[in-house]
This record gives structure tokens, sequence and C-alpha cells, in this order.
């Protein structure tokens, strides 16, 4: 028995930015839900306090980008064309999980929805859309 | 004017130094003028988001378009109002280049009773070869009746 997460989280133990962050993946048969701890080095605003708007949509981003790893199975990491993130609610100092959504998957361009929630999936904090260049993996 | 740009320069590196993200990028407030914000975060490889190449993750150019969309608004208001992101759209153009630091230049072009509009590029040696450009909008008087530590409070759910 392999474990499916497998390749992604060494994907993600690979990415320095993404251990700074501390972001982490679980899965539940193949469906995959992205982790974020809270730690006070992603507070953007100490006052509230609140997680910065910036680490919220960069976690969405590599959770659609280890998506894409998981279920595409990419050779390499794709790369992002563009993003649209919509904030909803502030992030509060909670754990954040996020899930996304593979929209379509073309020859070289993928659409992948991603919504970030802290304590209530029906309240989502915050939503990604975005567009990554894929490759098709080889042989 | 000039005493509300003085007041925001003060302000925008306080909110720097009192940011824990921003302290973590080691980002910098460069440039505040009525034209906007430029903001710096230096390389550092614990930021790479491609170890294959060394190329500094998008997540850190997010961050830091945001940042200094916000720090625009502020050049953009003539009295301090507290302000939240609505929404923010990136292209993502090309890599930065690895070893160089990534700049960020944000100008507010549009301000109306509740909401800031924003344009930023992100660039490495040169702002008309950007590696990334933004548009935003933002709320303002985001935390009007909202204290201190407001976010450590229970929420009530809407009904």
């Amino acid at each position: 028995m392999s474990d499916p997460s497998e390749p992604v989280s060494a994907m993600l133990a690979r990415i320095p930015y993404a251990q700074f962050l501390g972001m982490k993946i679980e899965l539940a048969g193949d469906e995959m839900t992205a982790v974020l701890p809270f730690g006070n080095h992603i507070v953007g605003n100490p006052t509230l306090p609140a997680i910065h708007g910036g680490v919220l949509g960069a976690f969405m981003e590599m959770t659609a980008l280890a998506q894409l790893l998981l279920t595409e199975g990419q050779a390499r990491q794709p790369r992002v064309i563009d993003v649209s993130i919509e904030y909803l609610r502030s992030g509060r100092p909670l754990t954040t999980y996020a899930r996304a959504e593979i929209k379509k998957v073309g020859r070289r361009i993928a659409n992948v929805h991603v919504e970030a929630w802290q304590d209530r999936r029906a309240a989502p904090i915050a939503a990604l859309r975005g567009h990554f260049l894929v490759t098709p993996t080889e042989g | 004017m000039s005493d509300h740009l003085d007041a925001m320069r003060n302000f925008v590196q306080a909110m720097n130094q009192g940011s824990p993200h921003a302290i973590a990028l080691k980002m910098e407030t460069v440039a505040l003028d009525r034209e906007g914000a430029t903001l710096r975060v230096p390389y550092d490889e614990k930021l790479i988001g491609d170890p294959e190449t060394g190329v500094i993750a998008g997540g850190v150019v997010t961050t830091l378009l945001d940042h200094a969309c916000g720090q625009a608004v502020h050049t953009g208001l003539t009295e301090f109002k507290t302000i939240a992101t609505l929404d923010l759209r990136i292209d993502y153009m090309r890599p930065a280049e690895p070893g160089k630091d990534i700049y960020a230049r944000a100008h507010c072009y549009k301000v109306t009773r509740s909401v800031a509009f924003v344009r930023a590029v992100a660039y490495d040696d040169n702002p008309d070869d950007p590696v990334a450009a933004a548009q935003a909008a933002f709320m303002l008087d985001s935390s009007s009746g909202r204290g201190f530590g407001a976010n450590l409070k229970d929420r009530k759910p809407r009904k």
C-alpha cells in the first residue's frame, strides 16, 4: 500500500516557502484538504489580530497547485498564470483549511477554484479562482 | 496633504514593524508619495517556491502586492481610515529572477465613500518589465465599531 498523499506531501516538503508558512495536506480518500496552522509569523494586522491577506492568497494558490499535482500527476509544478482572490471574512487566529476543485484541465491550461475556511465550513473566509499552466506528464 | 503624507510615512513604518508577517518577509516600504507606495522584499532562500529553479514563491509576490496596495490606499486618502482587501486579481507574467529582491509599486487611482481601487506591479529590475500585475479593491472604514482584539471574540453565526 502506497500512501497517495506521499507525492504531494513530498512536494510540499521540498518547497521552502510551504515550510515557512507551515502548510500541510490531509487526504480522505481522494479528497484533499490543505491545512494552515495558526502562527504569529502569518499575522498581518496585529490589532484585530488577523492573518495577512497575502498569506491566505498564497495558501489557496499552493492548495490549487497541490490539487493539480495530486489529480493530474504533474511531472513539474504547474505555473500560475492568474489568480483572483475574494476576501469574505478576516482570518482569525485559528487553523485555516482549504479545498480545491479543478473545474477544467485542457492540454495546457487548468482552471481551479479554491475555498478557505476556519471554524465553520459554511462560512468561508476567502476564495480563489485561478488559471495554471500545466505540462503533460512525460512518457 | 504633505502633513497627511508625513503621518502616513510614519504609519506605514509602524505598520511594517508591527506586522509579524511583514517582519518575517523582511518587507520594507522604500518610497511613499502622492502617487503611491513602493515596497521591497529581499531575496531569501526560505521563500523559494520552486526548488528546481530557486524562484521565489508566487505567494510572496501575492503578499507583497496586497501589502503595497493597502499602503497605496492610505496615500490616496486625506485622513486615516481602517481598510480591508475586498478582492485582489494578479496576473503572473514571468518568474522573478532568482537572487534578486522583489519590488512592488502600487497606485490608488480612485476613492469613493466606501471603496478604494488600486493598481500595482511587481518587478525585480525594471517596473516596465513586471513579474506580476495586480488590480485590487479595498473596503474603507472596515473596522468601524470593532476594537482591539475583535477577532479573538466568538462570532455570532448569522441566521
